[in-house]
């Protein structure tokens, strides 16, 4: 019973088990993209449709990758939100994108809980790429796939992540994901970008960050948006660096195997310093890395649901 | 107003629940011309009436005055697409309604005397239930330059809000109180500090924490009926709270009406039945505002229309079509349908022992009336019958695809309820009707 599932939506519903199914599918398709010839038949005559209506340059490009190196046809449709206001709705798109009979939609939305509605529509598979505050569950395992490469494990970890846990979809799906796993999830921000309720949710919630850094087995930097000062969240971004950004003094009281990892893109300067990013704790690319494999994965998966059987 | 021709029925053994006088008795009630005649036990028609008077036997069910909701949105004029006076009165009827107030955030806003005589016009030429216009306390509901009241008051309006919109200027809520007191109007206060419900989709908690929706924090409600109140005091003008969703409003208007201020407030079936875990699925069906709140608010409006802190219950009936409402949770409007689900839900209220069977009453008919200042909700000998005979058992589910709103956005379709509306007379003339002819 690995994988069962017509979507994969978000981690909040997904059992251990599964997982597990999809870091192991994960890590075995890894290797095809070391190979000279990047490509397997797998997905041979399957249609992978990419709907990002929501800027993203590399999850975009993660799971076009993803998709050719198992030999799916892809193809993209842009939205913005602008067509919605004339009128267009994602729904609508849809409609119309159904009449072509595709096997998968990897969907970016800017709002939540959208790649649910599309789910509920179609007989497709849908993939959530990310939508609004809610959910990033792709970015959410290859985050995992990530630690357990350098840690061997999740279980017993201590995870800080850190920055606007409030608007952020990476801190929610990590959060579901590690703390299924057995890690311990620590969230630190400042109070205007976590919200009050996240203790309820299973996080530990923190302010200050000295008290928590030297605990942490992995730190997961978030980047902060720019709009969180018109909205009166934070006075400055020069102050949210001097409280809350991770630089090389900051790190030097943290664990010494302690792994930086950062979603992407980065703020240099804000929520992470240069010489952090680019420094010997950092596992950024690794994340990038991996994030062609997860998606892979997680093509296979949902891809070959109608069959039997399936080699990769 | 009604095709139907007056009753003359003598209404056998039914559970006559009327709060308006203290009645819940067990009596027969004589309709003759439409008009109520007699109320009593086993009342004798005698030789000249029997024949032409038909008798109906209405053991096990409730007679209680005709119900009033006053709190709906018809759509007419400018979105007739989701409803109209006549179909929104239709399902009024069929919910048990006999009366609706209707809100003016129509298009046009209902700010000026032509539009109040249109709608009462519309009401009297197609309606199935009384319709009663809400004026705009500000013209265009723009909160800048107040709506002519004495000019609406003529026109036959009831009460003034900007429901849909706060009154976010306090001088502007200062000023409505005041002039209101010259026409004996009600200021009916959508309470919502907008800027702290900037972007909200829902009630801001655990769930919105969980879902990354963003919340609209019950503190944007009780912030604004804080200041209502504090306002009504000061002016002695006759304050409304609508759609009480939060516990802390219950405990501010409770405290209110302990100081004796000239407060009274609704709250509608969706408050005290649903919470913000319905949002989980994301469907915009549950979209609502205010918000659908924790179980904690829910537990909190609850006790408040058991101890009397919310006067009434309303339904803020919101037709939406597709467009509106088959979107993104983000994109989508506000608002659920309500006339012809309520019935049920306030029944449950005393299946649950929250209510007896007359305080439910009570809060959809002589209470909503008297802040209304409408001659309905208790029975009166001599005036035209407006009833409601229920059945309080029935069991079905509940499907919007037979309602008679010309929307489907009900957020109660699949639920098992019990109870509804057998027979609803509107000055003496059946709008709706299950009994067999």
């Amino acid at each position: 019973m690995p994988f069962k599932r017509k979507d994969l939506l978000g981690i909040r519903e997904l059992e251990v088990h599964e997982i597990e199914h999809i870091l192991k599918i994960a890590a075995s398709l890894k290797e095809i993209n070391t190979r000279p010839i990047k490509k397997v038949p797998t997905l041979r005559g399957k249609t992978v449709v990419h709907l990002f209506y929501e800027p993203s340059t590399r999850t975009r490009t993660s799971f076009d990758i993803a998709a050719k190196r198992l030999s799916a046809d892809t193809f993209s449709i842009s939205g913005s939100t602008s067509s919605i206001v004339k009128g267009e709705t994602m729904l609508d798109t849809l409609k119309n994108l159904e009449a072509m009979k595709p096997d998968v939609f990897v969907i970016r939305h800017s709002a939540s809980g959208t790649a649910h509605r599309l789910a509920q529509r179609t007989p497709a598979s849908v993939i959530n790429a990310g939508d609004g505050m809610h959910e990033h569950p792709s970015q959410a395992l290859l985050d995992m796939m990530t630690i357990r490469e350098h840690k061997g494990r999740l279980d017993g970890l201590t995870v800080l992540i850190v920055g606007d846990i409030a608007h952020s979809r990476v801190a929610r799906s990590n959060l579901w994901g590690l703390s299924k796993m057995g890690a311990r999830v620590v969230v630190c921000g400042p109070t205007t970008l976590i919200p009050l309720e996240f203790d309820q949710l299973g996080a530990s919630v923190c302010h200050r960050l000295e008290e928590v850094i030297p605990e942490a087995d992995v730190i997961m930097v978030l980047r902060l948006q720019k709009e969180r000062m018109q909205q009166l969240l934070l006075p400055s971004l020069r102050e949210y660096a001097v409280v809350y950004g991770i630089n090389a003094s900051r790190l030097s009281k943290a664990k010494s195997d302690v792994i930086i990892m950062h979603p992407g893109p980065m703020n240099r300067g804000v929520e992470i310093s240069p010489e952090v990013a680019d420094g010997p704790h950092s596992v950024i690319l690794d994340q990038v890395t991996n994030g062609v494999a997860v998606r892979m994965a997680l093509l296979y998966l949902l891809g070959q649901r109608q069959e039997s059987s399936g080699t990769v | 107003m009604l095709e139907f021709e007056a009753v003359n029925t003598l209404y056998r053994r039914g559970r006559i629940i009327d709060p308006g006088v203290g009645t819940d008795m067990t009596a027969d009630i004589l309709v003759l011309e439409g008009r109520i005649i007699d109320i009593g036990p086993e009342i004798d028609l005698g030789m000249d009436l029997q024949n032409t008077v038909k008798e109906v036997d209405l053991r096990g069910l409730w007679v209680t005055p005709g119900w009033v909701d006053m709190h709906v949105h018809l759509r007419e004029p400018g979105e007739e697409y989701k409803e109209t006076i006549a179909s929104g009165t239709r399902a009024a009827a069929a919910g048990g309604f006999v009366a609706v107030a209707c809100m003016p955030n129509t298009k046009p806003v209902n700010d000026c005397a032509a539009v109040t005589a249109f709608i009462r016009k519309r009401a009297r030429e197609e309606g199935r239930c009384h319709v009663f216009p809400v004026g705009a306390i500000s013209k265009g509901l723009k909160g800048e330059d107040l709506s002519e009241f004495g000019e609406l008051r003529e026109a036959g309006a009831i009460a003034v809000t900007d429901d849909g919109r706060p009154v976010m200027n306090s001088l502007m809520m200062r000023r409505a109180l005041e002039y209101a007191r010259n026409f004996d109007f009600p200021v009916i206060s959508h309470a919502e500090d907008l800027g702290l419900a900037v972007g909200g989709l829902m009630n801001e908690g655990r769930v919105s924490a969980m879902l990354g929706l963003r919340g609209i924090p019950a503190a944007a409600e009780v912030a604004m009926i804080q200041r209502d109140v504090t306002l009504a005091e000061l002016t002695k003008g006759r304050l409304h709270i609508a759609h009480v969703s939060a516990a802390g409003s219950v405990r501010v208007i409770r405290a209110a009406k302990a100081r004796g201020i000239a407060v009274t407030a609704e709250t509608a079936p969706h408050y005290f039945t649903l919470t913000d875990e319905s949002l989980v699925g994301f469907d915009p069906v549950f979209k609502v505002n205010p918000p659908l709140r924790g179980a904690e608010d829910v537990a909190a409006i609850k006790d408040g229309l058991a101890d009397g802190t919310l006067d009434a219950i309303a339904t803020d009936h919101a037709p939406h079509s597709v467009l509106e409402k088959d979107t993104e949770l983000e994109y989508a409007a506000n608002g659920m349908i309500g006339l012809e689900s309520a019935l049920p839900l306030v029944l449950n209220l005393v299946k649950e022992g929250v209510l007896t069977p007359s305080q439910a009453v009570a809060k959809v008919t002589i209470n909503p009336s008297r802040i209304l200042s409408l001659p309905l909700g208790r029975f009166k000998k001599g005036e035209l019958a407006n009833l409601t005979v229920i059945n309080p058992e029935t069991a079905y589910v509940m499907d919007s695809r037979t309602f008679q709103s010309k929307s489907r956005n009900c957020p109660f379709d699949g639920r098992a309820v019990q109870g509804h509306a057998v027979l609803t007379l509107v000055d003496g003339r059946p709008a709706f009707s299950r009994l067999e002819r």
